[in-house]
């Protein structure tokens, strides 16, 4: 659909001179005047995205989040400035997209660089202060001889709220999020106990019991003070009064254990320690520096299975590009036959693995080569009990095999179309001279074939070498390795391990490692792209 | 070798009689040195590129359900499976599916645009820093978005608690995402086609009085509708098979795609949900294996100009 310009013309040296028509428009040498209907256009746009500008830099400034607020006015400003001055085509169409490129896909890596060099994970998200008064809302004891509250639980939108009698009838609400408050409008049952409250639901005994955990997690802060303590009830019915367990003193930045006395102190690692190096649970982020890669390499359980891990990310993705790259040639050559019967159905039917979807691949996979009830045991072998994805060595094989199911159509494609665009001339006058089609091959066609599928397989390696859904859909990195209490397994490669670090389930989340281990692939990524680039001369196409 | 011998003389006793037209039956030897084990090759290569296929087809159709129940190829057919796929509350197939779509057709169709969009202005207009544009282009797309997971999760998490609507948890947020990645390969692959356009067609209009939207609108776009396709179907294919990110960003079962959600029905119990998660596989892959064959041509060339798979 054509559209009315949006900007005038570029001033290039191309633009002719103004034709008699043009000068009925305007007036020779001056520029294209903008029509108004591109004018109009090209206001609304830029309105919209200032308008949603100005909803984000509010609520930025809301949250009082100032670097954010001050990238993103820069941001705003410079888009503005693109697209209002004269001139500046190319930024014009450029803009949208780089600056995607730029948030998620430049920052986002600056930004894991500088996790890396931090503590960030489960337990250490968040700053000191925060921790502390996490400190004291967790570690709650109940107060000894407390009263005893009457409390109901009502209902407001999707949140939970008790409501509280006190032993001399006040009746008080609150909420995790909302601190105590008097509720002097709460209508009461007959023993005085408060059991509603204009605009909130009471639960009835049923739906209580029905939403059990949820109403055991209600803490109700008695004021906006953390060390004051909360009201949990255990029942719905009866609430006691906790205090925290542990005693903040603001002047020492310490905690003090209330029963046994023991000092936490600021262990300079971001958490509280005793003097046995035990620490609380809930710490905040700091700065490591180069904690989190010294630790990757010298870390007991981690150092050897790391090691592993590289070892076999490398032999994985170079095996991967050598098994389905001989496969697709040997399978171009042997179907590079015009008069072959059948050809374009052979074809269509290999090339469907490639047309399947990667993940479900893995999945599917898999279920095949179950140990226990797969195919391949059961029914093929008779129900033999050869561990195709528990054993460490036939756990490789098996995910090396898939991963040639899925890799060998596209080899299989490139080298057909790499083949049929050799001279056929060359093939004749080699076997003038006598030589043998072997020969033929090996010292003519391979070379040729190597200098236009070289990029490929760089590029295939490249790929293979964070082929995340092979493995996780496969075998989830496992079996795992006997020697770490660790979730690292004999097929796990670099990027599935970055993966269950940050966000596998059972250890602990640990972003900090995870980011490290992250910067290590981006430098060898980077190591290897470089080298290739040299190596192909790719970027002499580049004009 | 003495039959073969025989038979040639034979083949030109005959010659005289019937020329050239219709060659005699070749001896089964021969036949088979020249083409037949083309044929063994061929059918070894098709039965393993299609057995996981039609395992899964069987698996799906029998709603035995288990592992072990569905070993037996083909021996049950019926459609239990596919009910239980869309009666399941907890587990929303039909969401997961519209879900992908939403998530796929709008990324897809995004990424043609911003790409097309740097393709013109990199092959039509000249100016300073445009090759180290290219090449960082061509550098960039060495390093995939997954790599920076972490750092993309803890970016959006601060972004949900500005703007909840495009933070975590959000399909616009995971859009947002995945168009970080729009340039790179794209953009390449674009250039290289938009440069096969000759110039004179973007001249002439000029001189007839069109504005450069015009031309990228009315005619550069129109011209190179192939790699459009080929890059949007690329993008499409991609996104539909994305994980790691998607698994990451989206953690409400309503707001998934296919990926995650297909993964979680077997996450656990492997054994138990194999009947229906087949079902859902096949509902899954019909689609987009059905786009892959209809525009095999298209892809193939795209492929071979350098772009891969994922």
């Amino acid at each position: 659909m054509p559209k009315p310009d949006l900007q005038e013309l570029p001033s290039t040296a191309a633009s002719p001179a103004p034709t008699p028509r043009d000068t009925t428009r305007r007036a020779p040498g001056k520029r294209h005047p903008d029509s108004l209907k591109g004018t109009l256009l090209k206001v609304v746009l830029l309105g919209l995205v200032d308008a949603f500008a100005v909803y984000v830099l509010m609520m930025l400034f809301l949250s009082q989040s100032w670097a954010a607020l001050a990238v993103s006015a820069v941001v705003v400003l410079a888009i503005n400035w693109i697209y209002l001055r004269k001139g500046g085509l190319p930024a014009k169409y450029l803009a949208p997209g780089v600056l995607f490129l730029l948030v998620f896909q430049v920052l986002v890596v600056v930004f894991s660089g500088y996790i890396a060099f931090t503590n960030y994970g489960d337990g250490h998200n968040s700053t000191k202060e925060d921790a502390i008064s996490a400190i004291q809302l967790t570690a709650q004891k109940r107060v000894p001889d407390s009263l005893a509250y009457k409390a109901s639980v009502l209902t407001k939108g999707n949140d939970f709220y008790l409501l509280f009698t006190d032993p001399s009838g006040k009746a008080q609400i609150g909420s995790t999020e909302q601190p105590l408050s008097e509720a002097t409008a709460a209508g009461k049952d007959s023993t005085g106990k408060a059991t509603s409250l204009p605009g909130y639901q009471t639960l009835k005994f049923q739906e209580i019991v029905a939403n059990q955990q949820e109403i055991l997690k209600i803490t109700v802060p008695v004021s906006g003070d953390p060390a004051d303590g909360t009201l949990r009830t255990a029942d719905g019915s009866t609430a006691y009064q906790f205090k925290p367990a542990l005693d903040y003193d603001a002047a020492t930045d310490t905690f003090k254990d209330t029963e046994t006395g023991t000092e936490y102190r600021d262990n300079g690692k971001g958490a509280f320690a005793d003097a046995n190096g035990e620490t609380l649970a809930t710490g905040w982020k700091i700065d490591v520096g180069m904690d989190n890669f010294t630790r990757a390499f010298t870390d007991p359980s981690l150092r050897g299975p790391l090691l592993g891990v590289i070892i076999w990310t490398f032999t994985f993705s170079i095996a991967s590009v050598a098994l389905t790259f001989v496969m697709g040639l040997f399978l171009a050559i042997t179907f590079n036959r015009e008069d072959l019967r059948g050809k374009k159905a052979y074809r269509i039917l290999m090339i469907l693995p490639y047309a399947f979807p990667a993940f479900l691949s893995g999945l599917v996979w898999s279920g095949i080569l179950n140990p226990e009830f797969g195919w391949l045991n059961q029914t093929l072998l008779g129900g033999a009990n050869i561990g195709w994805l528990t054993d460490p060595v036939l756990a490789k094989i098996s995910v090396l095999v898939v991963n040639v199911w899925l890799g060998f159509p596209y080899m299989f494609l490139v080298c057909t179309g790499a083949l049929q665009s050799l001279p056929s001339e060359i093939d004749e006058a080699a076997r003038m001279d006598g030589a043998s089609a072997w020969r033929v091959f090996r010292s003519i066609k391979l070379p040729l074939l190597l200098v236009s599928v070289a990029p490929l397989l760089i590029s295939s390696f490249a790929f293979n070498f964070n082929n995340f859904n092979v493995i996780y859909m496969l075998t989830g990195g496992g079996p795992r390795f006997a020697d770490t209490d660790r979730d690292i397994g004999s097929t796990d490669i670099l990027i599935t391990l970055v993966y269950k670090v940050a966000f596998g389930q059972g250890t602990g989340r640990d972003y900090g490692l995870a980011s490290a281990l992250a910067i290590i692939i981006f430098i060898i990524v980077a190591t290897i792209s470089a080298i290739s680039f040299k190596q192909t001369k790719a970027l002499e196409d580049v004009n | 070798m003495s039959v073969r011998t025989l038979t040639r003389g034979k083949e030109t006793a005959s010659d005289g009689v019937h020329p050239p037209l219709a060659p005699k039956r070749r001896p089964f030897g021969v036949w088979f040195r020249d083409k037949g084990w083309r044929h063994v090759v061929g059918i070894l290569t098709t039965i393993f590129a299609v057995f996981p296929l039609l395992y899964v087809l069987s698996a799906a159709l029998d709603s035995n359900g288990t592992l072990v129940g569905s070993n037996g190829l083909f021996s049950r057919f019926d459609a239990g499976n596919f009910v239980a796929l869309f009666s399941d509350p907890s587990r929303p197939f039909g969401r997961w599916f519209v879900n992908t779509l939403v998530v796929g057709l709008v990324t897809s169709a995004a990424t043609v645009f911003l790409g097309a969009m740097a393709a013109y202005a990199f092959s039509r207009m000249r100016f300073k820093g445009r090759r180290m544009g290219l090449l960082t282009l061509l550098l960039l797309q060495m390093f995939p978005q997954l790599l920076a997971v972490v750092a993309i999760f803890l970016l959006l998490s601060g972004i949900s608690q500005v703007i909840p609507a495009l933070g975590l948890g959000s399909q616009l947020g995971l859009i947002m995402v995945y168009l970080g990645g729009a340039l790179g390969v794209n953009t390449y692959l674009m250039y290289g086609f938009f440069n096969t356009v000759p110039q004179s067609l973007d001249e002439a209009a000029k001189i007839d009085g069109a504005s450069h939207v015009q031309i990228f609108f009315g005619i550069i776009l129109r011209l190179v509708t192939p790699i459009l396709a080929v890059v949007g179907l690329l993008a499409f294919i991609g996104i539909s098979s994305e994980f790691v990110i998607a698994s990451v960003v989206l953690t409400d079962p309503d707001s998934q795609t296919l990926a995650v959600g297909l993964y979680s029905y077997v996450a656990q119990q492997r054994s138990e949900n194999w009947g229906v998660f087949a079902a859902g596989a096949v509902i899954a892959a019909i689609p987009v294996m059905a786009l892959f064959l209809f525009l095999q041509k298209y892809i193939v060339s795209g492929l071979t100009a350098g772009s891969v798979k994922g």
